[in-house]
């Protein structure tokens, strides 16, 4: 299946083979069909078909040296590179290029852990280690420090930020784009530059000063095809002393609003970590009766959403909460939350959950028991990494011969409140009706990922048909959500390369200004368009033809 | 001496093969490289968040119902050849791993230590 890059020979291709060969060794460059088949994405909507986004060759560096001949090497061919740091993107594109035919430029190689602060609490890594590779190295050597982990804990500290991953702590540490300080890049000239403080000679603070002086472009290179970052520095968590968490329940639909306003305030005065919403509602999906009340088009019927909760001696909502402190701190905290609570949503339970001295045994990572069942992915919200979420790609007790070959993600951001959270649940519910498949309901909840907004997953009904006419309806789907999306102001966070063209163009504000100032500095610095071309939706010059032409 | 001269060349490799593969640097090597990639997903202990099993394991306990372990450090029918092709295809919901993030070299290694740990009847616990 041997392709090349667009617009290349197979002269040049083979000639810049061998430069790269020369550059980094024989054994790192890797052409084959068997040596390729991991790049592909296993989840792509377009597997097998002519337009698959697979790559022409990948090249792994060990060094910024290596990188930088990679780039200048790329630019004489005017060969389109495409930089995965540990490849796992999975639901996102995994290591698929947005253009077929692109070299990969595979970053594990380099997964060196330069430097740990215990005192001054921040990492600088390269864009090889994982999230299992920092708390490792944080635990083998007993340092004081959490980490801020995504579901799955292979993934690379820098390709996560990359593509404004998330994690389960601490607001502030759950942006992890956000809490990043000071990265260093090569850029399409084949040039290193340093971001923040570290664009001094000799800096002292590159990792706890992040904007330096200036304007900071560390922004440009998160879903964008600025450079390749080879090296990144993290703000850390410090081990708290004390984890507790608690839930609280409100009995009535209309009562998320009050739930989310109060959750909004302990959250930004830094109280909490990641809240977890949830609905014991679910389990009623099975009635017929209640099924429609919660699906209905044009709008859920809410009285009976309330009497059939009533009926059933459930709550319509709940909040699970979490503390990090001291003992005493967050007891403090907890009774303080359930003080506001009270105050501002009558009806409410509070319901005392875990307390527990940090550092955590094993046992207490892997207990199951607590006060109450929990929705929480407990270990992601302890700083521990893991692979256990995974189960939602295989077989299931309900599916045990199949797997959810369409794992794809897609998130809608919406306002951070109950108003906007019922908005969505309609939207998406009719579009649903519309499109005549399940999903889309009225205990659809948020997450909140970022601090300061709610994420609505909105790929419903991913799992299914997977015949060329399923995927290609999937991906209608997608298509459709992300436009109605535009219509209500939302907007996409995050999409797979098949989806970005669509995301971006529904940030169009002023003629599609952001675009255009994006595309301009793209040329202005990239002029053959080597770097992830097409990447966040920005094309450079040479393949701007190419907008808006990948189609399922 | 002389008799390995008078076996076939092929005999002679298989057999310094099945010596390497019995080497405790090997078997080290890769009883180290499965905890580090294999056993978040394949190991015998608990799922996260009170999951009963981790991922990997979980869908090899679908998969053969008890016809065979589910667990891989269980499993004695995993040489080489067959465990490189599933780590470099994938399979269902496991991805295909890259050179870069398991060599050649580690897999023939988690093989031997593979071999060894399902004679020892020993699983990894620990995620």
């Amino acid at each position: 299946m041997a392709i090349l890059p667009p617009r290349v020979s197979a002269a040049q291709f083979g000639s810049a083979i061998r430069q790269f060969e020369a550059a980094i060794g024989k054994e790192w460059v890797f052409t084959s069909d068997e040596d390729l088949f991991p790049y592909r994405d296993p989840f792509s909507m377009i597997k097998d078909e002519a337009n698959e986004l697979v790559p022409s060759a990948a090249v792994a560096p060990d060094t910024v040296e290596q990188v930088q001949a990679i780039v200048r090497t790329a630019n004489q061919y005017k060969i389109p590179l495409y930089s995965i740091s540990t490849g796992k993107n999975y639901a996102y594109g995994g290591a698929s290029p947005n253009v077929r035919g692109s070299v990969i430029v595979d970053l594990k190689r380099m997964n060196r852990v330069l430097e740990v602060d215990a005192d001054r609490n921040f990492a600088l890594v390269e864009p090889g280690v994982a999230y299992f590779d920092l708390y490792r190295y944080i635990q083998d050597r007993g340092l004081k420090l959490w980490i801020d982990t995504p579901d799955p804990g292979w993934g690379s500290l820098v390709g996560n930020a990359m593509d404004h991953g998330i994690g389960y702590t601490l607001g502030f540490y759950r942006d992890h784009m956000g809490a990043h300080c000071g990265m260093e890049v090569v850029l399409p000239n084949g040039e290193v530059m340093r971001t923040g403080m570290g664009a001094m000679p000799g800096a002292k603070t590159w990792q706890e000063y992040k904007h330096g002086f200036g304007p900071d472009p560390a922004g440009l290179f998160a879903q964008g095809n600025y450079g390749i970052v080879t090296k990144m520095g993290f703000r850390l968590m410090p081990q708290p002393e004390h984890w507790r968490t608690g839930m609280v329940t409100v009995p009535r639909r209309r009562d998320f609003i009050g739930l989310v306003k109060t959750v909004n305030y302990l959250s930004d005065l830094f109280i909490i970590g990641e809240p977890w919403y949830g609905s014991p509602l679910r389990r009623l999906m099975g009635n017929t009766e209640f099924r429609e009340a919660a699906t209905r088009a044009g709008g859920f019927n809410e009285t009976e959403l309330d009497r059939l909760a009533a009926a059933a001696g459930l709550h319509s909502w709940q909040v699970e909460l979490q503390f990090y402190g001291s003992e005493k701190t967050t007891l403090a905290n907890w009774e303080y939350a359930k003080e506001l609570f009270a105050r501002n949503v009558p009806g409410s339970r509070a319901i005392d959950g875990e307390s527990l001295r940090v550092p955590l045994t094993q046992a207490q990572i892997e207990n199951t028991t607590g006060p109450y069942p929990t929705n929480m992915r407990r270990n992601v919200t302890q700083g521990v990494p893991g692979l256990g979420v995974w189960y939602q790609t295989g077989r299931t007790e309900q599916q045990q011969d199949r797997w959810n070959e369409t794992h794809f993600g897609l998130f809608s951001m919406v306002p951070r409140s109950g108003e906007g959270v019922f908005e969505a649940q309609r939207v998406f519910a009719d579009i649903a009706h519309e499109m005549g498949i399940p999903g889309g309901n009225a205990l659809l909840t948020p997450v909140n990922w970022y601090q300061f907004s709610f994420l609505m997953a909105s790929g419903f009904g991913a799992a299914g048909d997977l015949t060329p006419a399923g995927k290609k309806k999937q991906a209608d789907l997608l298509r459709r959500i992300i436009r109605a999306n535009a219509e209500h102001g939302w907007g996409d966070y995050r999409a797979p390369p098949l989806l970005q063209d669509d995301v971006a163009e529904a940030y169009s504000f002023n003629n599609h200004v952001l675009r255009r100032f994006n595309e301009t500095m793209k040329d202005a610095i990239d002029p053959n368009g080597i770097l992830s071309p097409g990447r966040g939706g920005i094309w450079p010059k040479p393949h701007r033809s190419l907008r808006g032409k990948l189609k399922s | 001496m002389k008799t390995i001269g008078l076996l076939p060349a092929a005999a002679v490799i298989l057999i310094a093969g099945s010596v390497a593969a019995q080497t405790p640097d090997l078997v080290a090597t890769g009883k180290a490289k499965f905890a580090y990639a294999c056993a978040p997903c394949h190991g015998a202990g608990p799922g996260d968040d009170g999951k009963p099993m981790l991922p990997g394991t979980q869908s090899l306990a679908y998969k053969y119902k008890g016809e065979k372990p589910a667990a891989l450090e269980l499993r004695s029918d995993l040489p080489a050849e067959i465990l490189k092709t599933f780590v470099r295809r994938g399979s269902w919901s496991m991805p295909a791993f890259r050179k870069t993030e398991v060599s050649d070299a580690e897999i023939t290694a988690i093989a031997a230590y593979l071999a060894q740990s399902s004679k020892a009847g020993v699983a990894t616990k620990t995620r």
